[in-house]
């Protein structure tokens, strides 16, 4: 889980900047950049899963 | 002069990251505190300043959409061509290189105990003559995060006056990606039991830590107001008085919350509230009124005893100095707080948008690139000691004597757990 996590986070990121390029009207680009962070907020989660199941096993 | 108080900070978390850890590894994490503030400051004149640059001095960007996004600087290494003589950017400098050292010292807190000194060294360097400099060119150097005012309309772009992403943040971060490298203490975690509990073993370091950092924030927020925001040195005044606010309102919330959740107040989680007011501080000191920074540093401080128990229990994250919660989150939450706060005379909705996209920089960029790189670099150093490390304590494995050789304050500390 932990590489699919990163690319969440670097998913979200391009989904944020890609938001400021592509979309001039205020309201679709704060939609889109929220997008991106809730995105990012997902892959900080399975990151943080993937560590937590791997500690678990170590135990 | 307000540059020459901000060693008082690194003094400061120096002392904090060393009280909470174990006893012993006193003397480890106090000697790689000064080297890491070493590695730090020569990573950074030699190369790290060359990568980051400064507004009007040549840069690498690309053009996307007609637009051009600086994303490194293009100086020259050991600030060669620089002439140091008081010039706003000059001053600049010497203010980051203890900037960088101050945000290399939060993974090596949240490393103490395990994190052998070389490899430290090693990752400080990586950090402050890469990471960091990347950052700080897109935030003050006249990167892209710096021109999302002028070229799409957000704000004045991505604000953060006094390094509360590219300090804070950003080494609050990177703590978190070595925290997941070196692994937990031995005996932290044991199958089906709560966390074990390792105390810090001196809390007047922590506390008079914390007496220390006001005076190196009021340094850093007062200088980084007047060299990255333009504040007039009049406006000095207000940066202190919502520093000292936001502190204070950051302590006394944690002191309320672990006073009714524990009965009596916990003097390690209040010192982590300071500091989380502080780093939150960071980002607001120059653009809110009093009573909003008080507010930003209450929340904060409310908020750092549940997270660091949130990564302690739920996440399986083994930081002895709370360095994520206090660091990442204080940072965080300031950079978030401005945009909603901040008034800056311009529409807020576009000066937030500009700050969620340089908060999703950190998460998704920074993040990213710190483990990455630190991962490659453990490969080659391995990061965690070895088995007598753990079983021994750093000061005997590493140094060969410990911090406190006519006293044995905590038997336990010294044999396998």
């Amino acid at each position: 889980m932990k590489i699919p996590g990163f690319m969440l986070l670097l998913a979200g990121w391009g989904i944020t900047l890609a938001a400021i390029v592509l979309l001039p009207k205020p309201v679709p680009r704060c939609v889109f950049m929220l997008a991106g962070v809730a995105v990012e907020l997902l892959g900080l989660g399975l990151l943080i899963r993937s560590q937590y199941l791997a500690r678990q096993v170590g135990l | 002069m307000l540059v020459l108080l901000v060693p008082l900070a690194l003094a400061g978390i120096a002392l904090i990251n060393t009280g909470l850890g174990r006893s012993r590894s006193t003397a480890q994490s106090m000697l790689g505190a000064l080297g890491v503030m070493a590695a730090a400051a020569i990573a950074y004149v030699a190369v790290g300043f060359a990568c980051e640059g400064s507004p009007g001095m040549p840069e690498h960007a690309v053009m996307i959409a007609g637009k051009p996004w600086g994303w490194l600087g293009a100086g020259t290494f050991f600030l060669r061509h620089l002439p140091l003589t008081g010039s706003p950017v000059s001053l600049a400098v010497l203010l980051q290189i203890f900037g960088v050292a101050l945000a290399a010292l939060i993974p090596w807190g949240a490393g103490s105990d395990r994190w052998r000194l070389k490899a430290g060294y090693a990752s400080t360097v990586l950090f402050a003559a890469w990471i960091y400099p990347l950052f700080a060119h897109w935030v003050w150097g006249g990167g892209w995060l710096a021109q999302l005012g002028v070229h799409y309309g957000l704000g004045r772009g991505f604000m953060d006056i006094a390094g509360a992403g590219t300090m804070q943040a950003a080494g609050g971060l990177t703590a978190l990606s070595i925290v997941w490298i070196v692994g937990a203490r031995q005996g932290k975690f044991i199958a089906n039991q709560l966390p074990a509990v390792f105390p810090g073993h001196n809390i007047l370091y922590v506390l008079f830590g914390c007496c220390l950092t006001l005076g190196g924030w009021l340094g850093l927020n007062g200088a980084g107001a007047m060299l990255f925001a333009g504040i007039a040195p009049g406006g000095v005044v207000l940066v202190a008085v919502n520093t000292v606010l936001c502190a204070s309102g950051g302590l006394l919330m944690a002191l309320l919350v672990t006073r009714v959740r524990f009965g009596k107040p916990d003097a390690s989680l209040c010192a982590n509230g300071w500091v989380a007011g502080l780093a939150a501080s960071s980002a607001v000191c120059a653009f809110v009124p009093p009573v909003a920074a008080l507010l930003v540093g209450m929340m904060i401080g409310c908020a750092v005893p549940f997270l660091a128990e949130l990564l302690e229990l739920h996440c399986g994250v083994d930081d002895p100095t709370g360095a994520i919660a206090v660091h990442a989150g204080g940072g965080l939450w300031g950079l978030l707080a401005v945009g909603f706060m901040g008034r800056f005379g311009v529409p807020a909705g576009g000066q937030m948008l500009a700050q969620i996209a340089g908060i999703a920089t950190l998460l998704g960029f920074i993040l990213p690139l710190a483990y990455g790189l630190n991962w490659l670099l453990n490969l080659i150093i391995p990061y965690r000691t070895d088995p007598e490390g753990d079983r021994a304590g750093m000061d005997m494995h590493e140094l060969g004597a410990g911090a406190y050789p006519e006293f044995v304050l905590r038997g336990e500390d010294f044999v396998q757990r």
